[in-house]
């Protein structure tokens, strides 16, 4: 029986696809056979950001619709052996995502691996529903940002009363929050929220923060998920990320600004 | 003005404005989705069309919310609905 998460924002641009690039990647480095699913129908973008865009022959839709079968096509990672991405339709409507369908998919993926990782599209409708509809955890993308922190405390009311555990009475979603695209100068001078005020008023517990970097668009621009970047900060946070929801306890990095040489501080940019 | 920033070291920009606004803002949207119950929206609706068919008024003329009233919910009656129409 495999686990059930949504990455998830209610607002787009916040690192929804970018996230569940590394999440997925990531469970599938540590071991875990894990499938990753773009619920983005009509707009995938999924598989550039892993890197398999030319490898896409058949997708979700295809599958609901009986056109093939979830082996034909899942497409299986060159990098780990244990991701394998299920693709949105580019051509199709979202309409064309059912509930049964859905169902139907979910339920074959969860014989066979240990994850699955549904890739929301922005905003509240069809697409978002069912990725978050299923769900057994969920991670709430946010940027310091209001807007950002007021969408994904919408997202959080419509998980908490429109997923099938709260319709079924059951266990609600477990519920994280990836503060992503933080600036711990631009918070330490008063320009952006902070953590702890993101965490006041979401009260939810953090699974990481990801800073904002330069290598996050460098490994989009390759297609290569930005975890596999071990240098990079944003890739060692989302490492973090991914060891934390696997239950370690590691420390917080990336929330304090680099100390700078008091030379650097006087003369830098 | 580096060596300005090195000593004006206190937290006094935007963020605080945006964590005060988000504070009201969150806490009233809590309020709306726990206090009105789901038909809420389909009566604002039904009742405007009929409202509608004497009288034009827009849609933003009407407001229709619920209350808890605690003085009365020990008799059973707790919640009012109220129904504002500006004409």
């Amino acid at each position: 029986m495999a686990r059930i998460i949504v990455v998830t924002s209610g607002k787009g641009g916040v690192g929804k696809t970018t996230t569940s690039a590394a999440m997925s990647m990531g469970l599938a480095l540590q071991g875990h056979r894990t499938a990753v699913v773009d619920f983005d129908i009509g707009l995938r973008n999924l598989d550039l950001i892993i890197g398999c865009e030319r490898r896409v022959v058949y997708d979700f839709i295809n599958v609901i619709q009986g056109e093939s079968t979830l082996n034909q096509a899942l497409i299986r990672d060159k990098r780990c052996e244990n991701l394998y991405v299920l693709p949105a339709s580019q051509t199709r409507d979202k309409d064309a995502l059912t509930s049964e369908g859905v169902e139907k998919v979910l339920n074959e993926l969860s014989e066979t691996f240990e994850y699955i990782v549904c890739d929301s599209p922005a905003g509240i409708e069809r697409g978002a529903h069912f990725a978050m509809y299923y769900a057994d955890d969920a991670i709430v993308v946010t940027n310091p940002e209001i807007s950002s922190v007021r969408d994904s405390d919408r997202m959080l009311g419509i998980l908490s009363s429109k997923s099938r555990r709260a319709e079924l009475g059951q266990d609600p979603i477990r519920e994280y929050l990836l503060l992503n695209r933080y600036s711990p100068q631009r918070v330490k001078q008063g320009e952006m929220l902070s953590v702890d005020d993101v965490q006041e008023i979401l009260a939810l517990p953090l699974l990481g923060v990801v800073p904002e970097s330069k290598s996050v668009l460098t490994a989009s621009n390759s297609g290569t998920p930005v975890i596999l970047d071990d240098k990079s900060d944003a890739g060692q946070a989302y490492s973090d990320v991914v060891r934390r929801y696997l239950g370690e306890d590691i420390p917080y990095r990336f929330m304090d600004e680099e100390r700078k040489g008091l030379l650097n501080r006087i003369f830098g940019s | 003005m580096r060596l300005l920033d090195y000593f004006k070291n206190t937290r006094s920009g935007s963020a605080a404005i945006a964590k005060e606004r988000l504070q009201v803002l969150v806490a009233h949207e809590r309020l709306d989705r726990q206090h009105s119950p789901p038909y809420l929206i389909n009566l604002q609706r039904e009742l405007l069309e009929v409202i509608r068919r004497y009288v034009n008024v827009d849609q933003d003329a009407i407001s229709v919310t619920m209350e808890q009233d605690e003085t009365r919910k020990a008799s059973g009656n707790a919640s009012i609905s109220a129904l504002t129409v500006s004409l």
